[in-house]
């Protein structure tokens, strides 16, 4: 565990140099010299992080990165929970991914919502041979025919259907016009696009821009604005987490007029240009959408981070500052209101976990948003890095992490063992992935994609559970059980 | 306020709270666009119709909830079961994510396994280059033994050709030329999971028999008297080997376990990640060249395999998922035939508790009725125990099942009186189950994790027996093969019908006459 020698930040850095350079020797001379740009530790005298992103994972090792088609129906489109989303190709890519992201929904799945359920073209090599937009053509008919609550379609492509020339677009428009024009969208989402989930997350967006907004026509004119409608954009209610963000913004006096996309529906997502302010908290996967309502509707977006008090009571004054003294009153009262809560949480878990190391590799907007909370908790992360970053979310990381903290993009299993080995944190935050691999080094550890089942993590609500759940993961009685005592 | 300090709630709680409950409501009423709780109960009542169960059944293009994965599935749980052998998937890096993550919710174990990682330029010029560096970043970094490369359907589709590949990658000095590098082709079109971990066995015995792709002699077999055993692609890999391995042992049996995976999923937690454990060494793989006999204990899992290790001269001998009594009886009969050790009077004792086990039991199974859904071999298997117990199977469905496979199930249904009246359905999902659990309904169903929803929509109570399981801990510590294995098969269903009963008869004042304490 954690070494109780106070280290400096000078000490901190070059430990991390010599680390980052043992890692690296590991490596062929070419993958080294690749693998190189994306390790470094922050140097607060820096403006930015240094290191390189959104490129390319080299072959042959353990990324833990996912693919365009897991960033569009996994992350993006999925949740939508009244459209129903085909895995269009083989079996497997809706297999591995069914239900296992845990965007709750509420409706009556199988007849009016469809989120927990997986559509397949199931692909056999005759599909491969002779194309598959007969069969998508038949299979937008028999959706239409046994669901016919279903109030749109979605076509998530995978690999083989870019590369034998599929021509899903024309097939959904020809469908969307046989059915009255509701929404068949077709997402070029294969997942040999791109390096990451990433460019699925930007195809997913454009694709509403251009399959959704674009055709949403008349269909949103009985839409009653108000002055204080507003967008959750970028939350995918993982273990229920936009819904314990939701509550604090009607709380201040603000009405929801759209989730995105976790609990959300196709009726959500038209009417959302209409909102006067877009609330943003998953900048990667959604940053796309917001720019463009921004240029074309004139919404303007703030981001958002609603992972502990600190973090949340800055964004509720954020977000009402875009708004009148009505809703600065309310955030100031809902501020107040859940205070005495936060401070109960906090004088429970902080003297169990205060001083407690933490290391982070997550997805998304994680590896910085998360900071806050364990920071609330008297935590300290030392190393975090992004799966699928850009260099904007580099630079914003800046303004989270500590001088000396240890920076690692698309980091390798190779890598990231041998960090936590020498680094040795009190708490690791990864994904299933990794969860294993640490907790045989008898490293306590915590999905921070999934939140191991539990969550909400987001709001109020949400920290009490964050705070308990690393609590639970620190002060397990097993982890004082991994050395047999004879060993 | 909601959450507090002293009582932190799980989601289940917090949102049935109604302030949460009032949220979703709002929500739905304002912005949905809902279409009515009246129309919601009108077409859910309708999709519980023998009328939408045709339209259901008439389906030929979509497949709603399939309970079959992909080919490279396979592959890796095939080439995990090495020596220190890494998995190397030859193509998009998403499909290597799902997979690791697959097979860790199942076992809740680390599962190592790299991807060439091919994009867009790979697509165009072919996978060459990323085979090429990738064989010699994963050479170098995790310091395999064996490499196991298999392809997904975007290197099938563009066409890479992996012997030439592999050849190429040595000559480029990836790896050395000795360094065992097996392959297949295993397009996630074709077949299913199941389809994988076959060709890649195949590919594996190939290997390490004929010559290694024609850079050494072919073995010359020289028959000894040892067996290899194939476990098939198995949710219980874990409890069942080790299960194979003390009957084994038992009755003083030469034997290979030919892909041992028992050991790689179930690491301890000693202050030591074990990228590689336990698993078939290298030399036992080529040795296994020599056994006298290969015993499978999945027939449909296998097909190729064997077919290949019959053309090196061997018997081949394979079983269904075998579970029970006469499925064990079978089993142990085999070996004993093959290699001519006895029977053993510790196996015959276990067998003689689990005969005694289900006459202190049947009484409540029999009669009860049960649909059974999972991979072909493990359905046959399920349902001859079931059978032994005096239950009715009524639907047994495979989505990767075939003709062949319903055949041999009918032959199964027909040679007892309890198979009467029951149905197998061959490349069917689980949307047509549901269909039929509300036409046909059955007291209980045996499947994996994803029959929680069919538990759900149609009351029918779930024991979870099969792949994946990722909503219950250690199962796949527990073995289901052998008399021990049926056992603990055996306890699991009577704990489910128990646990019904108890819940039939638990409301006070109401039902609970015969809320007994014993049973």
């Amino acid at each position: 565990m954690s070494t109780a020698v106070a280290e400096s930040p000078a000490d901190i850095k070059e430990r991390n140099k010599k680390l980052i350079g043992e890692v690296l020797e590991a490596y062929p001379d070419k993958s080294a010299k690749r693998r190189a740009k994306h390790l470094n530790t922050y140097d607060a005298e820096k403006a930015e992080c240094s290191v390189k992103s959104n490129i390319k994972s080299i072959p042959g090792v353990m990324t833990i990165r996912g693919c365009a088609y897991a960033g569009s129906k996994g992350v993006v489109w999925g949740p939508i929970k009244d459209m129903v989303h085909i895995s269009h190709g083989p079996v497997g890519c809706g297999q591995y991914s069914w239900g296992s992201r845990r965007n709750y929904y509420k409706g009556t799945t199988g007849v009016d919502t469809f989120g927990t359920m997986q559509f397949t073209s199931d692909f056999q090599e005759k599909d491969i041979v002779f194309g598959g937009d007969k069969k998508l053509g038949k299979i937008i008919d028999e959706i239409q025919e046994l669901f016919p609550l279903s109030k749109g379609i979605s076509v998530q492509s995978e690999c083989p259907i870019g590369l034998i020339g599929d021509d899903i677009e024309a097939v959904s428009k020809a469908k969307s016009k046989q059915y009255d024009g509701k929404p068949i969208i077709p997402v070029r989402c294969e997942g040999f696009r791109g390096v990451s989930q990433s460019l699925g997350h930007h195809i997913a967006n454009d694709v509403i821009r251009d399959w959704v907004f674009d055709k949403a026509g008349e269909k949103n004119a009985g839409f009653q604005s108000t002055p204080y409608d507003v967008a959750i954009i970028g939350d995918y209610n993982i273990g229920g987490d936009a819904w314990a963000s939701r509550i604090l913004l009607e709380e201040m006096g603000l009405r929801v007029i759209a989730q995105w996309s976790g609990d959300g529906t196709i009726a959500e997502l038209e009417n959302t240009p209409k909102a006067k302010l877009n609330i943003l908290h998953c900048y990667r996967s959604m940053n796309y959408i917001t720019r463009h309502m921004e240029e074309k509707f004139g919404i303007p977006w703030v981001e958002y981070n609603f992972f502990g008090p600190t973090k949340i009571e800055a964004s509720l004054r954020e977000i009402a500052s875009k708004f009148d003294d009505k809703i600065k009153e309310g955030a100031e009262r809902v501020i107040a209101k859940y205070k005495p809560q936060m401070e109960a949480v906090i004088a429970k878990y902080r003297p169990r976990l205060e001083g407690k190391k933490v290391m982070l590799y997550v997805g998304g907007l994680r590896p910085r948003h998360v900071i806050g909370a364990y920071e609330d908790l008297g935590m300290e992360v030392v190393g975090t890095g992004y799966e699928f970053g850009h260099n904007d979310d580099y630079q914003r990381t800046t303004h989270y992490v500590k001088d000396g903290t240890l920076i690692y993009d698309d980091v390798t299993g190779y890598e990231f063992e041998k960090f936590v080995e020498k680094v040795r944190p009190d708490l690791v935050g990864s994904g299933v992935k990794e969860k294993y691999i640490f907790q045989k080094m008898g490293v306590p550890f915590r999905q921070m994609h999934s939140w191991d089942y539990s969550g909400p993590y987001h709001g109020y609500d949400g920290f009490g559970i964050f705070a308990r759940d690393m609590d639970i993961a620190i002060n397990a009685p097993v982890w004082k059980l991994t050395k047999a005592p004879w060993s | 306020m909601t959450e507090t300090a002293e009582k932190i709630r799980d989601h289940f709680e917090l949102f049935r709270e109604p302030q949460y409950e009032e949220l979703m409501e709002n929500k739905r009423k304002n912005f949905e666009n809902y279409v009515g709780d009246a129309e919601v109960t009108r077409v859910a009542d309708w999709t519980k119709t023998k009328e939408y169960q045709d339209k259901n059944f008439a389906r030929e293009a979509l497949v709603i909830n399939p309970a079959k994965a992909c080919q490279p599935l396979g592959a890796v749980f095939a080439a995990v079961g090495f020596e220190k052998t890494l998995p190397f998937v030859h193509g998009s890096q998403g499909c290597v994510a799902y997979y690791r993550s697959h097979f860790t919710r199942h076992f809740k174990e680390p599962t190592s396994c790299v991807s060439s990682s091919m994009t867009e330029d790979a697509a165009v010029f072919g996978g060459l280059n990323n085979m090429i560096d990738g064989l010699a970043n994963a050479y170098a970094l995790y310091k395999p033994k064996m490499i196991a490369v298999s392809t997904t359907c975007m290197a099938e589709v563009i066409g890479d050709d992996l012997n030439a590949f592999i050849k190429n990658a040595k000559e480029k000095g990836s790896v050395p030329q000795e360094f065992d590098v097996t392959y297949a082709h295993t397009p996630a079109f074709v077949g299913s999971h199941i389809t994988g971990y076959d060709n890649t066995m195949k590919g594996i015995v190939e290997h390490f028999w004929d010559g290694k792709s024609g850079t050494v002699e072919k073995l010359e077999r020289k028959p000894n008297e040892s067996i290899n055993f194939l476990g098939g692609f198995d949710g219980y890999t874990v409890g069942n080997i080790r299960e194979i391995k003390r009957i084994f042992e038992l009755m003083g049996v030469d034997y290979t376990i030919f892909g041992d995976n028992s050991d790689v999923w179930d690491t301890p937690a000693d202050g030591e990640f074990r990228m590689y454990d336990g698993g078939t060494t290298l030399e036992q793989a080529a040795n296994a060249v020599h056994a006298k006999a290969t015993i499978s204990m999945q027939e449909f899992c296998t097909e190729k395999t064997l077919a290949t290790i019959a053309d090196h001269g061997q018997e081949v001998v394979a079983f269904n998922h075998p579970v029970g009594i006469a499925g064990t009886d079978r089993f142990l009969q085999a070996v004993s035939r093959i290699t001519g050790k006895a029977i053993p009077e510790a196996l015959t004792k276990e067998r003689g508790r689990l005969v005694d086990a289900i006459g202190d039991s049947s009484a409540h199974i029999h009669g009860k009725k049960f649909a059974i859904y999972g991979d072909p071999d493990l359905c046959y298997g399920l349902a001859e125990f079931i059978l032994e117990l005096g239950g009715e199977p009524v639907h047994i469905l495979a989505t990767n099942g075939n003709k062949a496979w319903e055949a041999k199930v009918q032959a199964l249904l027909d040679s007892s009186p309890f198979g009467a009246g029951c149905k197998v359905y061959a490349g069917k999902d689980l949307w047509h189950l549901r269909s039929l659990l509300f036409t046909e309904p059955v007291d209980f169903m045996i499947g994996n994790t994803y029959g929680k929803y069919l538990e759900r929509d149609t009351g029918t109570p779930l024991i979870r027996l099969g792949f994946p399981v990722f909503d219950r801990h250690h199962h796949h510590r527990s073995p289901v093969w052998g008399y021990q294995g049926s056992m603990n098969v055996l306890v699991k269903i009577l704990d489910k019908i128990f646990d019904e009963m108890d819940k039939a008869t638990n409301t006070a004042g109401k039902t609970d006459v015969s809320f007994d304490i014993i049973r």
